[in-house]
């Protein structure tokens, strides 16, 4: 079971949350002229690293925010959470 | 190599079964090699086999970071089917299935494959209507697909719940009476005892470090045992693909995923079938030894931890409980994770790359044991050819880019969605 830290609600078990992928995927801007290869990269292109992994969650059964969580995918520890939002230095 | 056969278990027994050859010989890696395949799964174990039976290409290795059958071949719930809708998939794995079908006689090794029939559950008259369509689209492939009434069903697996006041009636389903269930060990241990009597090189414990590329081409590649010179690489590393593919540069249309699966205590004979629950995802059947043989959804996020989490576990029992209410009474003797190449539609890539000697075979995502035999024969082809058979050119990598998905019914990375 994984315990994340809603920035919103605190300490929340997964049951509440439902998964949202790879939280450093960015869209391509607006009304601009756009590659196959870009929209390639942001509908379905993944790293999917093993280790420290910035994804998003949606807390769903609870405050119903989106948040991002870095987690490391092969231990599952979870280092930081933050509000979808917040820039992260 | 000596044959496996009644004739040569007599005369071993005599010397109490302690002259008999390895399966397969612990080689040092050679300097070069003709094809170098990354990964000993049964993909690759399959793809090195038909590299020398189909193509007559011997100068083999096989690159495994752990040891043979200790990956997914060895953590699959043994499910051999072709009951698709699609034609790229419905004609490939129809093709795997007659390789199924005389496979211990190909490799002189039990496989222990039981076409025993796969039943899909319908609860909804949406449900049946749906089923009976992919049923039309397989019979026209030329695969065998029955479509059952209730009662039809109740027939063959009377110990489903058939109350009238359950969440998810049984309607009918769709069997495909030709599917079933291997060995997987035997799979593996099969392909590689025939590919190494060929010739092939089974390297084990043998990690893969980097790639020689140069302009555009592949040289060799790099492993924690020494560099190997190749002009052909073969990846079919399957749970790990996007880990080999950083090196590369390349960013891949594959999430990786973890999968669980589990098995009760054993229990006399009950089930004789494969059965899957429709309003959910949740596939069952009893192996040789008596255990019921069960596994369900992705932990449902990106992970590499090869074992799983207790919430996935308990929301797929739940289904298997609601569908078969005796399994409540059963002990859990093993529970399991594997971890998958899930790709963007839920259907796999083998496939050429960008670079010239490198060829891809990945995004097997819940289905990749049954997939063994044809993954391994069409990617040999495509490797020994340097083209894709038809058999696999749906199976391309820019598929995505270029809107051809195969979307056989939403089984993606994107299970948050359903």
């Amino acid at each position: 079971m994984l315990y994340i830290k809603c920035p919103y609600c605190g300490m929340r078990s997964q049951n509440e949350f439902s998964y949202g992928g790879d939280a450093s995927v960015k869209r391509p801007e607006l009304n601009k002229e756009i590659s196959d290869e870009e929209w390639d990269n942001f509908v379905y292109n993944r790293k999917s690293l093993r280790g420290k992994h910035l994804e998003l969650w949606h807390h769903l059964a609870g405050c119903r925010q989106w948040i991002k969580v870095e987690r490391d995918t092969a231990t599952h520890e979870i280092f930081n959470t933050y509000k979808a939002d917040e820039v992260i230095s | 190599m000596q044959k496996y056969s009644i004739f040569n278990l007599i005369k071993n027994a005599f010397s109490n079964h302690e002259n008999w050859d390895l399966a397969w010989k612990d080689p040092t890696p050679k300097e070069e090699y003709d094809v170098v395949i990354i990964g000993g799964g049964g993909h690759g174990l399959a793809t090195a086999y038909y590299l020398a039976k189909e193509h007559n290409i011997t100068k083999v290795a096989i690159i495994e970071k752990g040891w043979i059958g200790g990956g997914n071949v060895g953590r699959n719930t043994t499910i051999i089917r072709s009951n698709y809708m699609h034609d790229e998939n419905a004609l490939f794995s129809e093709f795997g299935m007659n390789l199924w079908r005389k496979m211990s006689q190909d490799l002189n090794y039990n496989v222990m494959f039981s076409p025993r029939g796969i039943i899909n559950l319908a609860h909804s008259d949406a449900q049946m209507n749906a089923y009976a369509r992919r049923g039309n689209s397989m019979r026209l492939n030329g695969i065998d697909a029955v479509l059952l009434n209730r009662e039809q069903v109740k027939e063959i697996i009377p110990m489903a719940d058939f109350s009238e006041n359950v969440r998810f009636p049984i309607f009918g389903g769709l069997m495909q009476p030709s599917a079933g269930t291997a060995r997987h060990d035997a799979v593996a241990w099969g392909y590689a005892r025939q590919a190494d009597s060929m010739g092939v090189d089974i390297i084990q414990n043998c990690e893969v470090t980097g790639f020689d590329v140069a302009a555009g081409k592949i040289n060799g590649i790099r492993t924690s045992r020494g560099n190997i010179k190749t002009k052909k690489v073969g990846l079919c590393v399957a749970g790990s693909t996007n880990i080999l593919a950083e090196k590369l540069n390349m960013t891949l249309p594959i999430e990786t995923h973890l999968l669980q699966a589990c098995v009760s205590e054993p229990v006399k004979p009950i089930l004789d079938r494969v059965v899957t629950f429709g309003a959910g995802h949740f596939y069952i059947s009893q192996s040789d030894k008596g255990e019921m043989v069960m596994g369900g959804d992705l932990d449902g996020y990106n992970s590499y931890a090869q074992r799983g989490n207790l919430p996935t576990l308990q929301h797929v029992l739940t289904e298997g409980i609601a569908m078969m209410p005796f399994l409540s009474k059963l002990k859990m003797l093993r529970t399991w994770g594997g971890i998958m190449d899930m790709s963007m539609d839920g259907s796999p890539i083998i496939d050429k790359t960008h670079i010239d000697g490198l060829y891809l075979n990945c995004g097997w995502c819940y289905g990749g044991f049954k997939a063994t035999p044809a993954s391994g024969w069409t990617f040999a082809h495509t490797i020994a050819q340097d083209r894709v058979h038809e058999l696999n050119a749906g199976f391309s990598l820019n598929r995505f880019s270029t809107g051809h998905l195969i979307d056989e019914k939403g089984l993606g990375t994107k299970t948050w969605i359903s």
